[in-house]
């Protein structure tokens, strides 16, 4: 176990390496620099100071390495087109209310999409299966920013407590919470749903009913518990899932998060921020892959056993 | 005890002819692929998704021509129409016509989706084949790499892309997208293909053919290859509506296709704008095109892993 979890974090650290390597390399790669597309009536000394603050002036492998060591100090350097924060500010800022907006969405998919699956399961090839469906099929057709937008169209525009954008009290968060939770929740009802029928189809389940235990006991102790694992293993793609969702939601709902900061920074060209914010959500990716990882490894044994086989 | 039978000549009698031939297979044989087949056209869903994707299929390279208005015809006294008998999908802030442009991007979508998936199977059929029958050093070294690469944010490195490769403004080339689509998006394609060749060569069959002295390469051809196919092609199918689905993201955080070319997330970035101003059909039109065929291609896959998997057979 202990062997396990050190290889992983070995794993975990290259990958962060190699994030940050191929943002530096990319980003450097791009001709010419910042100052030098936008402002060309700049005095020359200005000019020359601006490369000076930046580093742009040095070598490429010692510009390198000085990122490399500021970002081990968790220092993502200055913003190129924002003089009065710093890429920490900012991503400081955006974050939490990102992460609000992202937790709220977990909770909606991962308690709905299990429910609907399971209630799916349970009704097979009946109305509540039929309409479970018909809303997971939705719910993976559908991208999450056109269903924003129906949302606003519909729900916001018609209803006045409910706004059609902007940030501060909950019923801000209600919208796109939901938008950004529909793609996950088909994905968990549609993954619950077949893995409950593979349950409930095995011979402990009739075991425990011929035992006398009531069919809600047998459906929610011996079933669900079971059928719920495979939704635990592709919590990681969820996660990762609904950043690349949280980047549009955030531009339609204009709600200041770091998704809305990453695309302001992609169309402004601040690379400094985009390098910071990339590399910021690599390693939050990454780690968040491997508590699910770990988890999955605490709630079955068998997987335990064979990665420790290995 | 003594077995008292007498034989003769009449319990020797010559069979006749028409009992030989109930040894023979009187109906023809149904072959894999077609009873694959079969199986997929009594599901009336997935059976729905083909028939859709291939009308969209050929609506996208007969549609832009069909009304007579191009896709790049900007008539600025024809902004903002509604959908009517002339233009029949409406037109945009430009005054173009939005019929033309909504299969010119349903071009583009399938294009970048199709193209992706297939570099994403030809990259990931070549590494997980590879891996598969190498020894069993070379196959773990190989799934590390492979590892590591898959566990890069995939959307990260494709926005970082398409700022790199494109002027500020100006959008992306289709290459660029699709490049950076396959760059992560082959890993879970040689991941599958490993696992089908590990337990394909493991099998019983390839055992025998082994013993009977067939070189890896037969094995590879004759076993290995046709049993993967199924799986792959499932893989495939449910790779093309990702491919879409971040084309679409893509372009509508701006990083799509460079203008006048549309895609249909572009077309649905645009008519968000439109959507503001009250025009609500500019995003309903390629917000249904985009849903439809990301709808098509999802159920088409399911259909297939399910007509496929002989486990499911009723």
């Amino acid at each position: 176990m202990t062997k396990y979890l050190l290889k992983r974090l070995v794993m975990v650290v290259i990958t962060i390496w190699i994030v940050i390597t191929i943002t530096f390399a990319l980003m450097h790669s791009v001709p010419g620099n910042p100052f030098a597309t936008e402002n060309k009536n700049i005095p020359p000394i200005v000019y020359e100071n601006l490369l000076k603050k930046y580093g742009l002036d040095k070598p490429y492998s010692e510009q390198y390495v000085m990122y490399l060591k500021n970002i081990i100090r968790g220092d993502f350097g200055d913003s190129m087109k924002s003089d009065t924060e710093t890429v920490n500010e900012m991503i400081g800022r955006g974050f939490p209310v990102s992460a609000r907006l992202g937790v709220q969405a977990l909770l909606i998919a991962l308690i709905f999409g299990p429910a609907l699956g399971a209630i799916a399961a349970l009704f097979q090839n009946k109305g509540p299966d039929y309409i479970a469906m018909i809303i997971s099929i939705i719910g993976v057709s559908v991208p999450s920013f056109l269903l924003g937008a129906f949302l606003i169209q519909f729900i916001a525009s018609n209803i006045e407590w409910i706004p059609i954008g902007g940030w501060g009290e909950f019923r801000h968060t209600i919208l796109p919470s939901f938008a950004l939770a529909l793609m996950p929740l088909a994905q968990t009802a549609r993954l619950m749903r077949s893995s409950m029928l593979e349950i409930l189809g095995q011979d402990y389940i009739k075991t425990a009913r011929s035992k006398g235990i009531s069919k809600t006991a047998v459906i929610i102790k011996h079933a669900v518990r079971n059928a719920i694992l495979p939704i635990v293993s592709i919590l990681g793609t969820t996660v990762s899932n609904l950043l690349v969702g949280s980047f549009v939601i955030e531009k339609i709902f204009g709600i200041p998060g770091l998704g809305m900061f990453f695309t302001t920074s992609v169309f402004n060209r601040d690379y400094t921020l985009i390098m910071g914010v990339t590399v910021f959500y690599a390693i939050i990716l990454v780690t968040a892959l491997l508590v699910v990882d770990i988890a999955y490894m605490l709630v079955d044994p068998r997987i335990r056993l064979t990665k420790e086989g290995r | 005890m003594k077995l008292d039978v007498t034989y003769n000549d009449e319990m020797f009698q010559k069979a006749p002819d028409e009992l030989r031939d109930s040894e023979q297979i009187r109906r023809p044989s149904i072959k894999y692929w077609a009873d694959v087949w079969r199986r997929l056209k009594q599901n009336k869903l997935a059976m729905t998704g083909l028939i859709l994707l291939i009308i969209m299929g050929i609506m996208s390279i007969i549609g832009t021509r069909i009304n007579g208005f191009k896709y790049f015809e900007q008539d600025y006294s024809q902004i903002n129409v509604r959908p009517n008998s002339e233009y029949w999908f409406g037109t945009d802030e430009l005054g173009r016509d939005l019929f033309s442009r909504i299969w010119l991007g349903a071009r583009y979508s399938l294009i970048i989706g199709i193209a992706a998936a297939f570099i994403d199977f030809g990259i990931g059929v070549l590494y997980g084949g590879i891996a598969g029958m190498s020894s069993h050093r070379i196959d773990a070294i190989m799934m590390r790499i492979a590892e590591v690469i898959y566990s890069i944010p995939y959307m990260l490195v494709v926005v970082l892309l398409s700022v790199v490769f494109s002027t500020a403004g100006a959008g992306t080339s289709m290459f660029v997208l699709i490049f950076a689509m396959t760059i992560t998006g082959w890993v879970p394609m040689a991941n599958l293909v490993r696992g089908q060749v590990l337990q394909l060569k493991e099998s019983e069959y390839s055992l025998a053919s082994e013993s009977l002295g067939a070189s890896d390469r037969w094995i590879l051809r004759k076993h290995i290859i046709p049993n993967a196919l199924g799986p792959i092609l499932v893989n495939v199918t449910l790779t093309i509506p990702r491919a879409i689905f971040s084309e679409a993201t893509l372009s509508f955080m701006g990083l799509g296709l460079q203008p006048p070319k549309p895609s249909l997330g572009t077309l649905a970035n645009d008519g968000l704008a439109g959507m503001q101003v009250g025009l609500f059909y500019q995003i309903l039109i390629p917000a249904v095109f985009i849903s439809l065929i990301m709808f098509s291609f999802n159920v088409l896959g399911d259909g297939l892993r399910d007509a496929l998997d002989p486990r499911l057979r009723k």
